[in-house]
């Protein structure tokens, strides 16, 4: 257990979330298995999402909450989002923070807290 | 005590207290979403002063120098009058500017230079509406720089059934007055970074901005390389060629190519769409700056390909021409 700084902290804050939003929202855009849901979709807008989710996955301060969350993808579940689609969106972001020298411990911690939206994301 | 200035509002601030917070407590309905500084819904543009650094964080640099805030982490300590940003404001005052040349620059496209009678404040790229009557407009992008051109240059091609551009090409005449709103739009250049590589691709008189843009980087010094491709289907849609073959000859920096999708072929020009001839040819976008102006659907699907290839979705600067029905 690390029981010094807090997980945001420990990460580096906004500027990682900054540094991690271009890498994580064009891996999800190049992965065949879920960019179908973001046709169409304005990308400065996606980009402002996937930031906001991101800080909320780093254990940054956000005002998200479970109802946000079924609201904002209820359009999705109705196309066939399902537990496939979410874990790719895991797997991405692993990854993301593996490319950005994030050692597996957190990297642990932060998919833990994007793992507690599944059920609120896929509207159950 | 910190007040704020919202529609002739005067709304005063409580402690701890966000703009956004003040201004939706006192019946304002300006649209968020995340209150956190980062979805940008409650964009908003601060006028005279400028805003808290930290409320700025995160927005591209065309519009933080604009003054553009975000509301949900806007604690300011000074007073601020504050607007929600102009393109979405459709009661925006009039500008009477005089026509004072008329210049057809290929079979559809005019070139329209504007005389301000007051001093007009835009910057290159950036792009205005213009008035048929009161109640029909078009938008238009700004092809002049202020610093070197002294009217404003628009390029306006003609569309088959287009109201306001077969005015334009048909009826408007030198010295008839206009009505035309502020510049507006976040598609241009600023200073920094003068060393970043800059790829522009425009389609049609998608060239007008990046036209502007281009000699607005080069005049403020800018080092790094700077790509043009200019696309359309046909030869006879392509202009301005002499011009920017000069321009390159200039400026070792600037490299025009120019693009032809269609069956024709010429000596000296790239065959195929422009975004795909540019793709082809850079293939690496990791720090470069780049700019789509024209057709809808060529700006949606380059911003994308950019950003995959690498560049950075604060770097990417559009100006879609989209097409009113009639």
């Amino acid at each position: 257990m690390s029981n010094q700084e807090p997980l945001f902290e420990q990460l580096g804050g906004a500027a990682a979330v900054d540094a991690a939003v271009d890498i994580f929202y064009r891996k999800v855009l190049s992965d065949d298995r879920i960019n179908g849901f973001f046709d169409g979709v304005d990308m400065d807008k996606q980009a402002g999402k996937q930031k906001a989710f991101l800080t909320m996955a780093f254990g940054g301060p956000h005002n998200y909450t479970g109802l946000d969350m079924r609201r904002g993808h209820a359009h999705l579940v109705e196309r066939g989002l399902n537990d496939s689609h979410f874990d790719a969106v895991i797997e991405n972001l692993a990854a993301t923070l593996k490319e950005l020298g994030v050692k597996d411990e957190l990297i642990a911690r932060v998919a833990a807290i994007a793992e507690s939206t599944r059920d609120d994301v896929l509207g159950r | 005590m910190t007040v704020i200035r919202y529609n002739d509002q005067l709304i005063q601030l409580d402690a701890e207290q966000s703009v956004l917070d003040a201004l939706n407590s006192h019946g304002a309905s300006i649209p968020f979403s995340c209150r956190s500084g980062i979805c940008q819904t409650c964009l908003m543009q601060a006028q005279e002063s400028s805003p808290p650094a930290e409320a700025q964080q995160g927005l591209k640099d065309s519009l933080k120098l604009q003054n553009y805030f975000l509301a949900c982490v806007c604690y300011p300590h000074t007073d601020l009058s504050v607007t929600r940003p102009p393109d979405t404001n459709p009661h925006q005052a009039l500008i009477t500017a005089t026509v004072k040349q008329l210049n057809l620059l290929n079979d559809e496209i005019m070139q329209v230079v504007l005389d301000c009678q007051k001093p007009f404040d835009y910057r290159a790229g950036q792009f205005i509406n213009l008035y048929l009557d009161p109640t029909i407009s078009r938008s238009y992008s700004l092809a002049s720089v202020p610093q070197q051109d002294r009217y404003l240059h628009l390029h306006v091609r003609r569309l088959p059934d287009g109201r306001v551009s077969n005015w334009i090409h048909q009826t408007l005449k030198i010295s008839d007055e206009v009505a035309i709103s502020n510049a507006l739009g976040n598609c241009f250049y600023t200073t920094g970074r003068a060393e970043q590589n800059l790829l522009l691709i425009g389609t049609g008189s998608g060239l007008g901005p990046l036209y502007g843009i281009i000699r607005d980087a080069l005049n403020q010094g800018h080092r790094g390389k700077i790509y043009l491709f200019h696309g359309s289907r046909e030869l006879a849609g392509l202009y301005l060629q002499q011009t920017l073959d000069q321009l390159s000859e200039q400026y070792s920096n600037f490299h025009y190519l120019p693009c032809i999708s269609g069956q024709e072929t010429a000596n000296g020009y790239a065959k195929g769409r422009a975004d795909n001839v540019a793709f082809q040819q850079i293939a690496d976008l990791k720090n470069w700056r780049v700019f789509l102006c024209g057709h809808p659907e060529m700006v949606n699907s380059a911003k994308r390909k950019a950003f995959l290839v690498g560049a950075s979705m604060q770097d990417i600067y559009l100006d879609a021409f989209h097409v009113k029905p009639v």
